[in-house]
Formats: C-alpha cells, sequence, structure tokens
C-alpha cells in the first residue's frame, strides 16, 4: 500500500473521528447550551428544594437564563441554601422572586425567576429575598383535603343557623 | 592495532572461554572454548539440539553466558553497556535460517532497512547501496518482490544481502542450507566464501551439512554433548579416527550418537505385551 | 484425597503463573512506555498502525453501531411506552450508547479485531525469528515493533467510540422517528436537555482511553509473549480476546461507580 494512501485515510479517520465527537457534543449533548459565557453568583434560601438538582436550569420566562451552582442546608436557619450562576447578559432586581417549578406535570425541577419592581440590580454576592420552595405533593394532598373538610363543615354551619 | 606494521595484536577477532550456558535448567555447553581467526570461514557443527545457534546468539550478546566469557574484537560481549552493545552489533551480519525477512517491507526495502536505520545516508546513495548488494547476490532484478513471492532459496539471498547491507567484520549463517535444492545450495556457498573474501570479514557457519561445508570452511568446530569434540581443517577430521567425528563425516546411522532413544530391554518390552 | 490435593496444587500452580504474567507483563508495558520517544519521534510508523488498527476496524465498529442503536431504540421504545413516556426513547438511546455502549462495545471489537491481528502479527514475527534478526542488527524491537502499535491503539479506540455513539445514536433516530413514528423534535430535544457533556460524553471519552491503553496493551504483550509455534500463537490470540474482554469489562465497572460517585 503507498504511504501516501495510507496518509490520506489516517487524516480521514482521525478527522472524522474528531467531528463524531463534536456532533456528540452539539446534537446529542447540552454542549451549546450550558453557560459558556460569563456568570455572576447569587444566592437565595428555599423553604424546601423538593427534587432540584445541582445544574439544573435558573429560567425567566422560560428561558435558560442561568444554572444551580451549588445547594447546601443552612444549619443556623434550617433552610436550604442554593447558589445560582446567572448569564452576566441578563439583570434582575433586587425584588426578583425565585421559586421551585416543574417542567412539566412530572418533569425536572428547575429555578423560576420573577422580575421584581426595584431599580437596584442584583450585583455578584447578593441574596434573592423573596424565595418560593418547591411545591411537596403530599402537603398539597393534605391542604386539599383539609380544605375540603371546612368547606363541608362551613355548609353544615351555614344549614344549621 | 599496530600502525607500523599494520598486523591486528589479536589475529582472532572473536574468541569463546572456557563458556557454559544453561537454558533454564539444562546445560547446554560445558567449557566451550573457541577461536575464529580474522579473514576466514569457521564452520561449527553438530547434531540437531546441540546448541549451535545459541552460541552464534551469544556471540551477539542476545544471551548471556553462566560461566566463561565470549569477547568480540577483545571486548567482553556480556559486559557492553546498551551503547557499546550497539556499536558492537553494528559490525556483525547475521542470516536466520529461513531468512526472517520483514515480511511487510518488499525486497528493496528489507535490504535498505538497516542502512535506513543506522546512517544518515540520503535516499539516492541508499538506492544505489543496496542494487549493488542485490547485484552480489543476483537478485537486482527482484527488487520489488513482496518476501511471500520468493521462493526459499531467493529469500535467503536477500536475507544475505541484507546482513551485509553495512559491510560488517563478521557475518554469521544459522543452517545457511536448511532446505535448500542443490542449485541454490551451490549459489550460497559461492556467495559465503565470494563476500568472506571480498569484505576481508569473518564468517561463522553453523550447519550439519558435512559435504557442503568442508568443501570451502577453512576450520572447523564439532560440537557434542555441550563440548567441542574435535576440532580442524576439513582435510584433518575427513581423517579423523574419532568415533563421533567418523559416524558424523560418513553419516553412520550409529555410532557415539545412539540410533536409539533410551528404552527397555527389547525382548522384555515385546513380551510384556498388555500388561504395560 | 489425592486427586483434590493434585486439583488443589494446580490451581496455586496456576495463579503463581499467573500472577508472574501478569509482572512480566507489566514490565513489558513500562519498558514499552520508555521507549515510546523514539517511535512517536517517527511517526509514520505511528500512523501506518493507526491505519491498520483503526482504519480497517472501521466497518465492523459502523455497522455493529447502527445495529445496536437501532435494537435500542426498538427495546427502548417497548418499554417507554408502556408508561407514556416514548419521547425519552431518545435520552435512553443516547446516554445507553454515550456512557455505556460505545466505549465497551466498541472496546470488545477492538480487541476481537485489531487485538487479535495485533497478537497474531507479533506472535508470528517472533517464531520466523524478525524480532531477533531486528536486534542483531541493533534495533531495540520493542520500539520499532511494540510502542508505535500501542500509540495507535490508544489513540483509535476513543475516536473508534465516539463513531459508535454517534451512528448509534442515528440508528436510534432511524428506528424510533423514521420506522416508529416518535416526534422528532422531542425525540431531539430531551436527548440534548438530558445528555451532560461532562458528566457522559467526556465520561465516556475518558472510558475509551482506559480501554484502548489495556486493549492493546493485552495483545502487544500476548503476541511478544507467544510461544514461537502454530499452536502457541494461535492460542496467544485466544488469550488477548478473553483478557481484553474480562479487563474491559472489569474495568468498566470499577470506573463508572467512580464516576457515578
Amino acid at each position: 500500500m503507498e504511504r501516501s494512501t495510507i496518509d490520506v485515510w489516517v487524516g480521514i479517520f482521525v478527522a472524522i473521528g474528531f467531528l463524531a465527537l463534536l456532533a456528540l457534543a452539539m446534537k446529542v449533548g447540552n454542549l451549546t447550551s450550558s453557560s459558556i459565557g460569563d456568570t455572576y453568583t447569587v444566592s437565595a434560601y428555599f423553604e424546601n428544594v423538593g427534587g432540584l438538582k445541582v445544574r439544573a436550569p435558573v429560567k425567566s420566562a422560560g428561558v435558560v437564563v442561568g444554572r444551580v451552582n451549588n445547594i447546601s442546608f443552612d444549619d443556623d436557619k434550617k433552610e436550604a441554601l442554593v447558589t445560582l450562576n446567572i448569564d452576566t447578559r441578563y439583570h434582575f432586581d433586587k425584588e426578583t422572586n425565585a421559586s421551585i417549578l416543574t417542567a412539566g406535570l412530572l418533569g425536572e425541577q428547575y429555578v423560576g425567576l420573577d422580575a421584581g419592581g426595584d431599580t437596584a440590580m442584583l450585583k455578584n454576592g447578593d441574596k434573592i429575598k423573596m424565595t418560593q420552595g418547591a411545591v411537596v405533593l403530599e402537603k398539597l394532598i393534605s391542604q386539599f383535603l383539609y380544605n375540603k373538610a371546612s368547606e363541608g363543615s362551613d355548609k353544615t354551619e351555614k344549614k344549621a343557623d | 592495532m599496530n600502525p607500523v606494521t599494520s598486523t591486528p595484536v589479536s589475529d582472532n577477532i572473536v574468541e569463546i572461554d572456557n563458556l557454559s550456558f544453561s537454558y533454564g535448567n539444562r546445560l547446554l555447553h560445558k567449557g566451550i572454548n573457541m577461536r575464529f581467526p580474522r579473514g576466514k570461514v569457521v564452520a561449527i557443527m553438530g547434531g540437531s539440539g546441540s546448541g549451535k545457534t545459541t552460541l552464534l546468539r551469544l556471540i551477539g550478546g542476545q544471551l548471556k553466558p553462566s560461566i566463561g566469557e565470549v569477547r568480540v574484537e577483545g571486548k567482553v560481549v556480556h559486559e557492553q553497556d546498551d551503547t557499546a552493545l550497539y556499536l558492537l552489533r553494528r559490525k556483525m551480519g547475521m542470516l536466520f535460517q529461513f531468512g526472517a525477512l520483514f515480511t511487510d517491507l518488499s525486497v528493496f526495502e528489507n535490504v535498505a532497512f538497516p542502512m535506513r536505520e543506522h546512517t544518515d545516508l540520503p535516499e539516492s546513495i541508499i538506492r544505489d547501496l543496496v542494487l549493488l548488494k542485490l547485484n552480489a547476490v543476483g537478485l537486482r532484478g527482484a527488487r520489488d518482490l513482496m518476501p511471500s513471492e520468493l521462493s526459499g532459496g531467493m529469500s535467503r539471498r536477500v536475507a544475505l544481502a541484507r546482513a551485509v547491507a553495512l559491510d560488517p567484520q563478521i557475518i554469521m549463517y544459522d543452517e545457511p542450507f536448511a532446505g535448500l535444492d542443490p542449485i541454490s545450495l551451490g549459489v550460497i556457498v559461492n556467495l559465503i566464501r565470494r563476500l568472506n573474501d571480498a569484505l576481508g570479514a569473518t564468517s561463522i557457519v553453523v550447519t550439519h551439512d558435512v559435504h557442503e561445508t568442508f568443501a570451502f570452511v577453512d576450520y572447523v568446530y564439532f560440537v557434542s554433548n555441550g563440548q567441542v569434540v574435535a576440532e580442524g581443517t576439513p582435510a584433518e577430521l575427513r581423517e579423523s579416527a574419532m568415533p563421533f567425528v567418523h559416524q558424523f563425516v560418513h553419516g553412520e546411522a550409529d555410532g557415539p550418537v545412539p540410533f536409539h532413544y533410551p528404552a527397555p530391554d527389547y525382548q522384555q518390552d515385546m513380551l510384556r505385551g498388555t500388561s504395560t | 484425597m489425592a486427586p483434590v490435593l493434585k486439583t488443589l496444587e494446580n490451581i496455586g500452580h496456576k495463579v503463581i503463573d499467573g500472577i508472574l504474567r501478569l509482572g512480566y507483563g507489566a514490565r513489558f508495558f513500562i519498558y514499552s512506555l520508555r521507549v515510546s520517544g523514539e517511535s512517536l519521534r517517527r511517526f509514520p510508523l505511528v500512523i501506518r498502525e493507526i491505519y491498520f488498527t483503526g482504519v480497517m476496524s472501521l466497518i465492523i465498529i459502523l455497522v455493529s453501531a447502527l445495529f445496536v442503536g437501532m435494537v435500542l431504540g426498538l427495546q427502548g421504545y417497548n418499554t417507554l411506552q408502556r408508561y407514556g413516556s416514548s419521547e425519552a426513547v431518545g435520552v435512553l438511546v443516547a446516554l445507553a450508547l454515550v456512557r455505556e455502549l460505545g466505549p465497551v462495545v466498541t472496546a470488545l471489537l477492538f480487541a476481537g479485531r485489531a487485538g487479535t491481528a495485533i497478537t497474531a502479527e507479533i506472535g508470528l514475527m517472533k517464531a520466523t525469528e524478525q524480532l531477533s534478526a531486528m536486534e542483531m542488527m541493533a534495533i531495540n524491537p520493542i520500539a520499532r515493533v511494540v510502542a508505535p502499535r500501542f500509540w495507535a491503539g490508544v489513540i483509535s479506540m476513543p475516536i473508534l467510540a465516539a463513531l459508535f455513539s454517534l451512528v448509534g445514536v442515528f440508528g436510534g433516530y432511524l428506528v424510533a422517528v423514521q420506522l416508529i413514528g416518535v416526534d422528532s423534535g422531542a425525540f431531539w430535544s430531551q436527548m440534548q436537555s438530558n445528555v451532560d457533556f461532562r458528566d457522559d460524553i467526556v465520561n465516556g471519552v475518558i472510558k475509551s482511553l482506559v480501554f484502548g491503553v489495556a486493549c492493546t496493551s493485552i495483545a502487544l504483550f500476548e503476541g511478544y509473549d507467544a510461544p514461537p509455534t502454530a499452536e502457541g500463537v494461535s492460542r496467544a490470540t485466544t488469550r488477548t480476546v478473553v483478557n481484553s474482554s474480562l479487563t474491559v469489562l472489569a474495568l468498566d465497572f470499577m470506573l463508572t461507580a467512580f464516576m457515578l460517585h
């Protein structure tokens, strides 16, 4: 076999290997969507983080604006401390509300940001004050049952009047 | 080397002193002494499995002796470090049994291999040298063939061209006549003698072909049971009365090298019938 | 009693032999690395070996990948549609391939195709005294013959594994989207949001590199150590496949446990 033919084939081989890796990263993986740009970090306390995982998306108006950096337990406050990396392109004011939402009915959980009305913007290291924890299914059901029960007792009270 | 009279200090380019070598538990050589003078063709002969090929490997430094020394140009081979051994090996050329050509390279590239590896010569000069060597063995026209396309005799000749590619001073031949037809045999005999004389080299031929070898070598060592049992010029050995030499030279079926492999008494063995 | 003792003796013998071989193999491996400098400077040698181990393995890798991907698509859909999650079939196919099947199956196929070729070639070179001839010509046969093949294997394996994963995903796409009718958009978007570059793809590449080192080293060692007879070489090729496969599977478990930690 000619030396040059072998060289050509090996060159092609290495090239398509590289392209395959690139294709895998782009089309199959989430390389394009993961934040390659600069981010700033803010933190928030949550009553309950539910099923939120590190590197879960931070979305506002349905668009990914950042990633969850770290989830830890604050022993003093007995609440969850979540740090978020937000893309520097996006700015949120200090009265932004952060809540833990679920994508779809039983899908993955993410952090949703709702802008508030403050003129001052969140900077690196700031804390989001207004948070809403994840909805825990059991509490929802017990609340529903409680509501149903109190509704029923209201009706009997009215009848009794 | 004395520059005034230009006679070598030692006439022997290779010397083996009191060599003993064991392969695992088997003692192959016991107290072997051999001398190989410059410019001569010396044969090492003996029965199969007598360790003749191992002697070549000991000279080339592929194996280390258990006791004794092998000296090439006065230097003890197994004491050399890698660089010195490398330099020694560059002075040697070896023709392996059945050629040992590199099967993925063509004839030309096989002969060019040592030149490309050890010299910085430009391709044009290498080409000329390779063709020179191939011409010496009569295979210049076969330069583009692959080893799988060569006959036994031809591949042996190409291997010979490769062995002398760098004009070595010691050329070793491991059973060069094995399995060759009479014509190829004659060609190889011719080449060994001519190359040796043309290069002023020393040739060591390991073989058990008495008839062909006696016709062209200068000296013969007979090895049996790990020892040198006889040595001399071919003429001397033909006259020898020693039983082993006599059996070997005349090709007798039985003698010091027995015909029968050790076995119990023949009559007893046959009479025992099915009980064994 | 005596047969039991004999069996124990045999087992003990084999274990000691195995350990001796392991030690010899490890020394061989480290020595090959040490003399690699020379063979990397003569890069055309490595390129030639990449052709024979990598390029020539392409067909079996790509065809197998297609079939594996298609089967994953079928089986995945079959199970997922029972829970109404048939659109997750893309995630299943991609993760199974990128994390596990890509590196592992590629390594097993590589051991069978390229590994046995390497073992047979080196075993034969040893049997026909080509390696001895090189030594007598003052050329280090390990630097000239063994090291280039080692680097070729290490370079080829991740490339083959990446191609396997890619073609496998395509195979899954063919079956799930084109054949069965899963929504193409859902297929790809679910996949993209659930396959992480660092956790899954990079880990897969690391695995294939480790497997490349393992398979190639085993193939080279078995060839170099093979007895110079026909039977010896044939047994060595068998040992290459068996040892490579077991080593790859064991390493896979260890790497996976470490990575999922």
